[in-house]
């Protein structure tokens, strides 16, 4: 009984969302206030019966259910309470779920945090985002509600995918999704604006937090995702290129570029419909990352292929949302080119290269996952292309945004100060030959001293931006949020980069086969093989590696790694990682070989690969801090930002 | 106009998806003819993976039918193809050897240990020179090879178990291969 409560809950939830979308839009265009006024209850109403059925199939997890088909699918008596709650979003159907709780978590903390929109914009925007709300309701409702029964009810369940029996996919989904889903409230906001006229440019202003916000949180989702990968597919990589990534990755590139070009719509009026613009793509291309990893059109054997009607119904829907919204942009975007005028060299052009790029790269990474697509459609058979595309393609498209992160912050809007830039590139340049050089003595290789040099290159930027404000501005004056956020995230660019280029070129990675008692030496430590013994997990038996790791003879780790058969009889390895600031020694088990204990045994000296994650953490971090900036919660700007001192503005206390 | 173009470009990505949706509706993963088949194989020299000192040529291989599978461990589909591999290649009833394609070695060798081993034997092409004589633009592709060197049907696309029973396995066994029952 209880699992048809879920069901009803959903049926009552897309009830609601239809009012949402509706009747507030109805209203805005009809200027009836009462109409409008629909809006906040009916998304209140939505979230709780959304929240209804996300517990429910949260209840049949708890207490095993396994006559709800979903539940039999993906768990198992013997799997761990906090893995059946993840389980939850573990498949399909359940994914779709928090795709939509999510999604409603978004539009209530916009009913409750917009008192400050005028009434018929925030009356526009939540009907925009009743209508997406509308589209994943009867998706779900229609070809994957996770209710079905399975009548008789079975003893067991399957289990859920051991892959995704880690830590990391307990929380990556949730970030992921709320990221992904938040481009939705900036996409909402270019809508809401386009279909008002969007004569001014205040909508810039209020959708920044979100969007800063969202970007922040699909930021955490793909370093989660990253980090998973590195610890859970065993074999030490931390970015492969395959599709299920790649659709996570253009969104955040997008979202990257449009964080910026708001920036400058918001203060400067220029690039008004390219933000508009950028504001659908991202939003579409997390629904197009949706479409490509839930339709199975681009893999045929994917596991969630199975249902044709769902691939032809997301597209309908992306065809419905993305080409309406392009529609309504063709229709009612700004057609002069509004703004203040800027010179060639401002920071308003270097914002304009760096989306380029941005741009560029998200159109390249969009290409090389749809190319097995496109050679169908040649005949040209259904090929993958892999890093080698990819890894230098991105590389020769993000350098040039490198090159320019240090200037951002001191190029003035209109027109920047050719010398002071000068200056600039001179002290950056200057510490990045330093520690290219100092690299270089090292004994470090071209990437080792590529990412020496862009991180010295970029960390110089933002401690020079630093000291400029700490001497120049008065005080309390000096780091708004806006800006701390921005030198936090420009420094985790520097971070990454130190931490990506300089694992790749300096990682140890050997297999080998040991015997008990054998010791290998990787870099400057000795790997000592003591053998393997069987250990048990709640629903898991595991073969599980010694290995005692020395350095100088001393011991520094003793890592156990597994090789784990589960209930349902998937094989899966767990890698055992020692991790550190400085390095990462990861070992994983691969084969018995012979009957006399020997194994295949894959070891890793991976330097510096932590950074990578940090860099993206800071990066985050950036962006949850200049979503606090209390300017953007201000109804009004009581002055225009004077040119090049933008953020010293008045700021005036929140609405 | 020029606000049309993105409407115009998302049109087209929307005939793609539907035309990918229509083919995945009707096809399995299918094979696109060669110009290859019936002609001989190109010949080729390459060093093992498992061990570079040994050399494989063309004329080594000569004298009984094999299958050689292009793979990459960059390649995502051939992580798709991977586990029927597995479970199939050695019902096949005849050798399956594998061709790592334009790949790092060591990397190669982390994937087999990590994905597990269905190959024979595994010969590595890191700079892909050999691939472009066999027409190979991508992986994974797998192409039968006859006794006398002649290749006899060729596939494009990761493997499937319905590839294996409605195409390869009539041809192997014209070629007088008797795969495992069930196949």
């Amino acid at each position: 009984m209880i699992p048809e409560l879920g069901e009803v809950a959903l049926i009552l939830a897309l009830l609601l969302a239809l009012v949402q979308c509706v009747l507030p839009l109805l209203g805005a265009w009809r200027n009836n206030a009462a109409l409008m006024a629909v809006a906040r209850p009916a998304a209140a109403g939505q979230f709780v019966f959304v929240a209804l059925s996300f517990a429910v199939l949260t209840w049949a997890f708890m207490t095993q259910d396994f006559s709800v088909a979903y539940v039999a699918q993906n768990s198992n008596l013997s799997l761990p309470w906090y893995y059946r709650f993840s389980a939850v979003w573990g498949a399909h159907e359940g994914s779709l779920l928090l795709w939509i709780l999510i999604l409603n978590v978004w539009t209530v903390a916009l009913a409750a945090f917009s008192g400050h929109l005028p009434p018929k914009f925030a009356a526009r925007v939540l009907g925009v985002l009743g209508f997406v709300s509308v589209g994943f309701l009867l998706f779900t409702l229609f070809t994957s509600s996770p209710f079905g029964r399975l009548l008789p009810a079975p003893s067991n369940g399957m289990d859920l995918n051991p892959v995704l029996q880690d830590p990391g996919l307990i929380i990556h989904p949730p970030m992921l999704y709320m990221g992904y889903v938040g481009f939705s409230v900036a996409f909402a906001f270019a809508i809401a604006a386009l279909l008002g006229g969007a004569l001014d440019d205040d909508w810039v202003r209020w959708a920044r937090p979100w969007t800063n916000f969202a970007w922040a949180f699909l930021t955490a989702g793909i370093v989660l995702g990253s980090w998973w990968s590195y610890a859970e597919l065993g074999w030490g990589g931390w970015w492969f290129w395959d599709p299920v990534e790649n659709a996570s990755f253009m969104p955040w590139l997008i979202g990257t570029a449009l964080i910026h070009a708001q920036a400058v719509t918001e203060k400067r009026g220029g690039l008004r419909a390219w933000t508009l613009l950028l504001s659908i793509f991202a939003f579409s291309l997390s629904l197009l990352g949706t479409f490509l990893v839930r339709s199975g059109v681009l893999t045929s054997v994917h596991a969630f292929a199975s249902d044709p009607r769902r691939g032809v119904y997301i597209l309908i829907f992306l065809g419905v949302v993305v080409g309406g919204s392009l529609l309504i942009y063709a229709l009612r975007a700004p057609k002069v080119a509004g703004g203040k005028p800027f010179a060639l060299l401002s920071r308003e052009t270097l914002i304009v290269i760096g989306n380029l790029m941005l741009t560029a790269a998200a159109a390249m990474v969009l290409i090389g996952t749809l190319y097995p697509l496109v050679g169908d459609a040649f005949h040209l058979g259904r090929v993958s292309v892999g890093p080698p595309y990819f890894g230098s393609l991105f590389i020769l498209l993000m350098a040039p945004v490198v090159l320019l992160i240090p200037f951002g912050p001191f190029a003035r809007w209109g027109k920047a100060d050719g010398t002071a830039l000068g200056r600039v590139l001179l002290i950056a340049g200057a510490t990045a030959l330093f520690g290219g050089v100092l690299a270089f003595v090292l004994g470090g290789d071209a990437r080792a001293i590529l990412g020496t040099v862009a991180a010295c290159y970029v960390g110089a930027g933002v401690v020079l931006y630093a000291r400029k404000r700490w001497r120049e501005a008065p005080a309390g004056r000096r780091y708004p949020a806006e800006m701390v956020g921005m030198l936090v995230a420009h420094a985790g660019v520097g971070v990454f980069l130190a931490g990506a280029l300089l694992t790749t070129a300096l990682s140890v990675e050997r297999d080998v086969r040991l015997d008990p008692g054998q010791s290998q030496r990787i870099g400057a430590y000795d790997f000592r093989f003591e053998g393997v013994h069987e250990v048990r997990g709640p629903n898991w038996t595991a073969q599980q590696g010694r290995l005692t790791v020395l350095h100088d003879g001393a011991v520094v780790a003793v890592m156990h790694p597994q090789k784990r058969v589960y209930s349902g009889g998937q094989v899966q390895t767990e890698a055992a990682v020692s991790a550190g600031a400085m390095r990462d020694l990861y070992v994983a088990l691969g084969e018995p070989l012979g009957n006399h204990g020997a194994w295949a045994l894959r070891l890793y000296d991976k330097p510096f690969v932590r950074w990578l994650w940090f860099g993206g953490l800071m990066m985050m971090l950036g962006g949850f801090i200049t979503s606090g900036d209390r300017r953007f919660r201000a109804r009004r700007m009581r002055a225009m930002p004077v040119p090049g001192t933008a953020t010293l503005a008045p700021r005036e206390s929140a609405a | 106009m020029n606000r049309l173009l993105p409407l115009a470009a998302f049109l087209l990505l929307v005939v793609l998806f539907g035309y990918g949706l229509w083919w995945n509706a009707r096809h399995d993963v299918t094979a696109v003819p060669s110009p290859l088949i019936g002609k001989p194989a190109p010949a080729f020299d390459l060093p093992q993976l498992h061990d570079p000192a040994l050399r494989v040529t063309k004329a080594d291989l000569l004298g009984k039918p094999y299958l050689l599978n292009v793979f990459a461990s960059w390649c995502f589909a051939c992580g798709d193809e991977h586990p029927v591999l597995m479970a199939e290649a050695r019902a096949l009833g005849l050798p399956v050897i594998g061709y790592d394609y334009k790949d790092k070695p060591a990397d190669a060798k982390a994937w087999l240990a990590a994905h597990g081993d269905p190959y024979a034997l595994v010969i590595t092409d890191q700079s892909g020179d050999t691939a472009i004589n066999f027409g190979v633009y991508g992986a994974p592709e797998t192409f039968l090879i006859d006794a006398d060197g002649i290749i006899r049907y060729k596939h494009i696309g990761p493997l499937t178990p319905g590839v294996i029973r409605d195409q390869l396995a009539p041809q192997l066994r014209k070629l007088g291969v008797q795969p495992a029952p069930g196949i």
